[in-house]
C-alpha cells in the first residue's frame, strides 16, 4: 500500500510537469487551432540558457527568472516572425513550419551547447519529505508547477489583458471591433507559453537530466494529457497532465514496467482520438451538413 | 450640419468579386442616416468597408480625416463602434466579460460607471450580467453587443440589422431604446436595416441600395411619404 500511495504522489509530481508543457500546447493551440510540436524543444533550449546563466555565476533564482523573461522574448519573436507570414496558410503548412521549428531549434541547442548529457542543479534540498514518500525537489518542483498554473489563471481571469487575450482566441473579429490587437496578443500567447515551458524544462531536467532531446517523451505525455482533459480547455489540459503522470508512473510500477512507459501516453493518444475527440473538459463542435 | 462620415466613391471586393460600384454617402454630427436594401446589396459590406474588414478603394473620412486603409483596431479606436452581423457576441464569456472588452480601450475606473447606464438602457443585463453571454436570447445578445459597442464611448456608431431574426415586440423594444441613445450619446449612428418601415421611422437621412450602387437618397421622412420607391423599392 505504502508503494502504491508512493507512485501515486510521484507521479503527481511528474504530472504537473506534463500539465504546464500541456497548458503551454493548450494556449496556443486556443489562438490558432495548431498545434506547437516545437514546444518541447523551446523548453529544452530556455533549460540551457538556465543552466549558462548558472554557470557564469548567477544565484538559481536569478538565472531561472532571467531564463524565463528571455524564453517569453523569444516565443514573442518566433509568433511575430516565423508564424506571423503563415497566419492564413493552409495546415499543412503550418504544420511544415511547426517540424522546421522543432528540427531548428533541437540542432541548434545541439550546435550551441554540444549533445553531451548534463547535470542541473535543483534548488530544493534532496532530503525526503512527507514522511519519506517525495523528495524536495519533487515538493519544491509541484510547488512551483502549481504556482504558475494559478498565476496563469489568475492572469486569464482577473486581468484586462488576459481578458483581451482569451477574447483574442475565441473570436478574433469581435475582438478588433472593441480595439483588441489580434496580432500582438497571439504573439503574448506564444510568449507565455514559452516562458511556461521555460519553467517546465527547469523543474524536469534535474530528474531527467539534460540534452538537447530532453523534452521529446515529456512532450508526448503533456499531449496525451492535453487530448485527455480536452485540447482547447485549459483547466482540462492541466488536470489531464496530473492525471497522465499519475497512469504512467502507476502503469509502469504495476502494468508494464518502466520500458514500455511511453507506449501508455500513445495509448491514451490513440484512445481518446478513437472514443472521446473532444476529450474529458472539451468543447465538442457541431456543424451542420 | 457637418458630416461625421464623409464616404466618396466607395469601392469594395471580396477577392474577384465587386460588391461595392463607388458609393457616396455621409452621416450627420448627431444624425442617424439608414441604408436600405435587399439580401445582397451591399448594406454589410458598406459597414465592414468603413472598419477596415474588406479592401476598399475610395475615400472614407471620419470627422475630416482619412481612415481608410487603416487597421480595424485604430479606427476603433478612433471612435467607430461597429454592432457586427450576428451581433458578434464572445459567446464563451459572461456578459460582464462582454462588457469589460467593450470599454477594452478605456481606463478600467471609467467603465465600471458606464455599466450602470447601460443598465439603466437594458435592465436585462443586469440580471444576467454573470451568466455565459452564448445563454442569452436573441434579444438580449443584440442589447449587449449594442452596450458592447457604446461602452467604447463611440463618435459613430454602426449598427447592422439589429432587427435581425427578433420577435417584432422585441424590435420596437430596442428601437425604443435606441431613439433614447441617440439623444442621451451624442452618437451619430449608420443603420443597416431591410425592415425599412422601422429604419425609416428612426432615421434623419436614408439611402437605397441597388447591387451595390444608392439609386436613391434624401431624408428619410420624404422617401418614406414616396408612394413609387415605396411600392417598388420597400414592397411595402
Amino acid at each position: 500500500m505504502e508503494g502504491f500511495i508512493h507512485q501515486v504522489i510521484s507521479g503527481i509530481a511528474t504530472g504537473g510537469i506534463y500539465a504546464s508543457v500541456a497548458l503551454a500546447l493548450v494556449m496556443i493551440y486556443q489562438a490558432t487551432h495548431h498545434v506547437n510540436f516545437a514546444q518541447g524543444e523551446m523548453a529544452t533550449f530556455s533549460t540551457y540558457i538556465t543552466l549558462t546563466l548558472i554557470n557564469i555565476g548567477l544565484p538559481y533564482w536569478v538565472a531561472f527568472l532571467a531564463a524565463v523573461a528571455i524564453s517569453f522574448v523569444i516565443g514573442v519573436a518566433i509568433e511575430r516572425l516565423l508564424m506571423r507570414p503563415v497566419a492564413n496558410a493552409p495546415v499543412l503548412t503550418s504544420v511544415g513550419v511547426f517540424v522546421g521549428l522543432l528540427l531548428i531549434v533541437n540542432s541548434l541547442t545541439g550546435w550551441m551547447f554540444d549533445y553531451t548529457i548534463k547535470q542541473f542543479p535543483s534548488p530544493f534540498s534532496d532530503k525526503p519529505m512527507l514522511g519519506g514518500f517525495l523528495s524536495g525537489h519533487e515538493l519544491g518542483s509541484t510547488g512551483v508547477t502549481l504556482a504558475v498554473l494559478i498565476s496563469v489563471y489568475l492572469f486569464f481571469k482577473h486581468t484586462r489583458l488576459g481578458l483581451a487575450m482569451r477574447a483574442a482566441a475565441f473570436n478574433p473579429v469581435s475582438s478588433r471591433l472593441v480595439g483588441v490587437r489580434v496580432g500582438w496578443m497571439l504573439a503574448l500567447g506564444w510568449g507565455l507559453a514559452a516562458a511556461i515551458g521555460s519553467v517546465a524544462g527547469c523543474m524536469v531536467a534535474p530528474i531527467v537530466f539534460l540534452d538537447p532531446n530532453m523534452m521529446s517523451g515529456i512532450l508526448l505525455y503533456a499531449f496525451a494529457g492535453a487530448l485527455l482533459g480536452g485540447i482547447d480547455s485549459p483547466l482540462g489540459a492541466v488536470l489531464g497532465g496530473f492525471m497522465v503522470g499519475v497512469i504512467e508512473n502507476l502503469g509502469g510500477a504495476y502494468v508494464v514496467g518502466t520500458e514500455l512507459k511511453l507506449t501508455l501516453a500513445l495509448i491514451i493518444i490513440i484512445s481518446v482520438l478513437t472514443l472521446k475527440p473532444s476529450g474529458l473538459m472539451g468543447r465538442k463542435v457541431y456543424s451542420r451538413v | 450640419m457637418t458630416a461625421l462620415l464623409d464616404v466618396k466613391g466607395l469601392h469594395a471586393a471580396y477577392g474577384e468579386t465587386k460588391v461595392l460600384h463607388g458609393l457616396d454617402f455621409a452621416v450627420q454630427q448627431g444624425g442617424v442616416t439608414a441604408l436600405l436594401g435587399a439580401n445582397g446589396a451591399g448594406k454589410t459590406t458598406t459597414l465592414r468597408a468603413i472598419c477596415g474588414m474588406v479592401r476598399t478603394q475610395g475615400a472614407i473620412m471620419l470627422g475630416g480625416k482619412p481612415i481608410e486603409g487603416m487597421a480595424t483596431e485604430d479606427i476603433v479606436r478612433l471612435g467607430v463602434a461597429h454592432v457586427p452581423d450576428g451581433r458578434g457576441t464572445f459567446m464563451e464569456l459572461t456578459v460582464e466579460e462582454n462588457m469589460r472588452l467593450g470599454a477594452y480601450t478605456r481606463p478600467a475606473r471609467e467603465a465600471t460607471a458606464d455599466f450602470e447606464r447601460m443598465f439603466n438602457y437594458f435592465p436585462r443585463l443586469k440580471e444576467r450580467f454573470r451568466q455565459q453571454a452564448g445563454t442569452l436570447s436573441g434579444g438580449e445578445q443584440q442589447m449587449l453587443a449594442i452596450s458592447r459597442a457604446l461602452l467604447l464611448r463611440p463618435k459613430l456608431l454602426l449598427l447592422d440589422e439589429p432587427s435581425f431574426g427578433l420577435a417584432p415586440l422585441i424590435v420596437k423594444e430596442i428601437f425604443g431604446i435606441m431613439r433614447r441613445i441617440r439623444d442621451e450619446e451624442g452618437v451619430s449612428i449608420l443603420l443597416v436595416e431591410q425592415n425599412a418601415t422601422i429604419a425609416l421611422a428612426f432615421a434623419d437621412d436614408a439611402y437605397l441600395l441597388e447591387t451595390g450602387r444608392i439609386v436613391i437618397s434624401g431624408p428619410a421622412s420624404d422617401i418614406s411619404k414616396d408612394e413609387s420607391i415605396r411600392r417598388s423599392y420597400l414592397g411595402y
